[in-house]
């Protein structure tokens, strides 16, 4: 188990180191980054005072490693319109994004999980079909649209709820199943193969003859089996979630890390969407690695394997 | 990483998996149908388009939908700037499904090649591809998107190339392991006893026998691609003003949900309609092609 840890904590490393080199490359895509971190106003001389003053005119290698040093100690930089750290303006936002997270996530386990076992359990139902259709339709739902019909429903006709902003619980109602229903319907859909895939296996038969009552075989022994692909699942479900409240932020104006990435575009804050993008990644990598190890605790068999993935 | 394994040897639980599956599936053909159109749309559009999409009529701007302003009949109503909407919808499939098409073509050549190599190379190679297939899958794609945009500038070419560049990893991953696949076949050793060259080997004597499951990713990154690029779009990052596309349409329609609905409702209604076709179709192809990943 500890080599297994280990190994896992070795390509986690190795991941991070990986994502900051792709970032410190794609920054350099144009050839010289100083143009991403200068107001489109600025003077020739402004331009050659910023790329002294950053080190941007030493060798690549050097601007490299320094970049690297300097991530590693978590200093992002300083924000070129705030003059502010870069960490300060993130950390700012951080609190608004977990959440809308947290409740996209409570709507996407909370309606995922028992819609799929309904899938599963209630095949050949009306009703069922009826459900498969809106699991498959949500799918296929782009955010910005379902976040924009639900302004329209929910706020502008109905007058229920607010449209835009945070607050109040109120305000993260509509956001948070406008992100939470893409992930619903990949809940909805794992669980219902999962719970098939179960339920075709000699023991629940044997279950059955024996008597087993029906709610005590789906909790003691369906749902702990069909847990495994539902913690791999979730770990992915997760970073997509915080990917996808870039857009979600956006239509409902929420004061998170997705509003700030595209306000740190359009003002040409370079160093801010560096650093989320940063962070971000950080967060998926650490997601991965916890979801492999509470895997491997679920399924020891993982482990004997050697972790040969 | 896992080597795709080959397609199980046919059993009772895959006959039992395969009549599951077809429950899953919700009558497929008005599916293709609706996708069919779209394609048509996007081909046909200055001949079925009624008005010029960029034409701007102040004296008809938020038209709802069949009104008539200054002898333009707006069918799906009008824009904040009095374009007919109708027509920017026929307009912006184009830029839809071309964004989708040359990127998923420009992602699956370079990560089928750099897939094929790896596999087929191995050693150096190998690690080098598999490993930076491994760091470009754990950025969030849409933050890998956003971050290279943000450097290169928002543009139509900008997105594509963006969209290409970041998502060839899917097609290396499959490529990767088919080729592993392959590669101890007969006819692939008795091909390079014959003398033939790796480039010949991969392209002639792989690619052949690999390309089904490629193509399975195709169909399920298109679905994935018309999404960015309106996201993209959305975001003010994409296709820019005054040229037609849906998520730029949507990212207007936000701003006018309360007083002219049907900005955002339309183009909103197309994108799910041909997000969904897609993925609809793709679904019973990768069941057939992959069965891991039902």
């Amino acid at each position: 188990m500890v080599l297994f840890v280990l190994r896992r904590i070795g390509q986690a490393l190795i991941a991070i180191f990986g994502v900051m080199t792709l970032v410190f490359f794609v920054q350099r895509l144009t050839g010289d980054p100083t143009f991403l971190l200068v107001p489109e106003t600025a003077t020739r001389a402004d331009i050659e005072a910023v790329r002294r003053s950053l080190g941007l005119d030493r060798p690549l290698l050097v601007q490299y490693l320094a970049f690297l040093a300097d991530v590693a100690r978590g200093d992002f930089g300083l924000s070129y319109v705030q003059r502010i750290p870069v960490t300060q303006i993130i950390a700012s936002r951080v609190p608004f994004t977990l959440e809308l997270a947290g409740g996209a996530l409570l709507v996407s386990v909370g309606l995922g999980l028992p819609f799929g076992a309904a899938m599963a359990l209630g095949r050949g139902r009306a009703s069922t079909k009826l459900l498969t259709g809106f699991v498959f339709a949500s799918q296929s739902m782009p955010t910005f649209w379902s976040g924009i019909l639900f302004i329209l429903v929910f706020a502008v006709w109905l007058g229920w709820l607010p449209p835009s902003g945070a607050g109040g619980w109120a305000n993260l109602v509509l956001p948070s199943f406008a992100l939470g229903l893409l992930s619903m319907a990949t809940f909805a859909r794992v669980m219902r193969t999962a719970l098939l895939d179960e339920l075709h296996k000699d023991y629940v038969r044997s279950a059955r003859a024996r008597g087993v009552a029906l709610p005590r075989l789906f909790f003691r022994h369906l749902l702990r089996n069909a847990a495994i692909p539902l913690i791999s699942v979730s770990a992915i479900e997760i970073s997509q979630l915080l990917a996808g409240a870039v857009i979600v932020e956006t239509v409902f104006a929420w004061p998170g890390l997705g509003a700030l990435t595209v306000q740190s575009i359009v003002s040409r804050d370079f160093l801010v969407v560096q650093g989320i993008v940063l962070i971000g990644s950080f967060v998926t990598i650490g997601l991965n690695f916890a979801a492999d190890i509470l895997y491997s605790v679920v399924d020891p068999r993982i482990r004997l394997d050697g972790g040969a993935a | 990483m896992n080597p795709a394994s080959p397609p199980a040897a046919p059993s009772a639980p895959v006959a039992a998996a395969a009549s599951r599956r077809r429950r899953f599936r919700l009558g497929v053909w008005p599916f293709v149908a609706i996708f069919a159109l779209f394609v048509v749309v996007a081909l046909a559009a200055p001949w079925i388009a009624p008005y010029d999409p960029n034409v701007q009529n102040l004296f008809g701007r938020l038209k709802p939908p069949g009104t008539t302003a200054r002898n333009v009949f707006y069918l799906l109503g009008s824009d904040e700037l009095g374009r007919d909407l109708f027509s920017r919808i026929l307009y912006g499939a184009r830029i839809s499904i071309a964004a989708a098409v040359l990127s998923v073509v420009l992602s699956s050549i370079v990560g089928s090649l750099l897939g094929m190599a790896a596999g087929h190379f191995r050693g150096v190679v190998e690690t080098i591809v598999m490993r930076t297939v491994d760091i470009f899958l754990s950025v969030p794609a849409i933050l890998l998107a956003i971050i290279t945009v943000a450097v290169l500038g928002p543009g139509f070419l900008n997105v594509v190339i963006v969209l290409g560049l970041t998502r060839w990893p899917r097609y290396a991953r499959v490529a990767y392991g088919q080729t592993l696949a392959v590669a101890g076949q007969p006819y692939v050793r008795i091909a390079r006893f014959m003398g033939a060259g790796p480039m010949r080997l991969l392209l002639v004597h792989i690619l052949p026998n690999i390309v089904g499951p490629l193509t399975v990713v195709a169909t399920l990154e298109f679905g994935l691609m018309v999404l960015f690029e309106a996201g993209l779009s959305f975001l003010g990052l994409g296709v820019q003003p005054p040229t037609a596309s849906w998520g730029a349409m949507l990212s207007v329609g936000r701003n006018y949900v309360a007083t002219a609905f049907w900005i955002a409702t339309f183009p909103g209604l197309c994108l799910f309609l041909l997000i969904l076709s897609v993925n609809l179709l793709g679904d019973p192809l990768r069941d057939r092609l992959d069965p891991k990943s039902r």
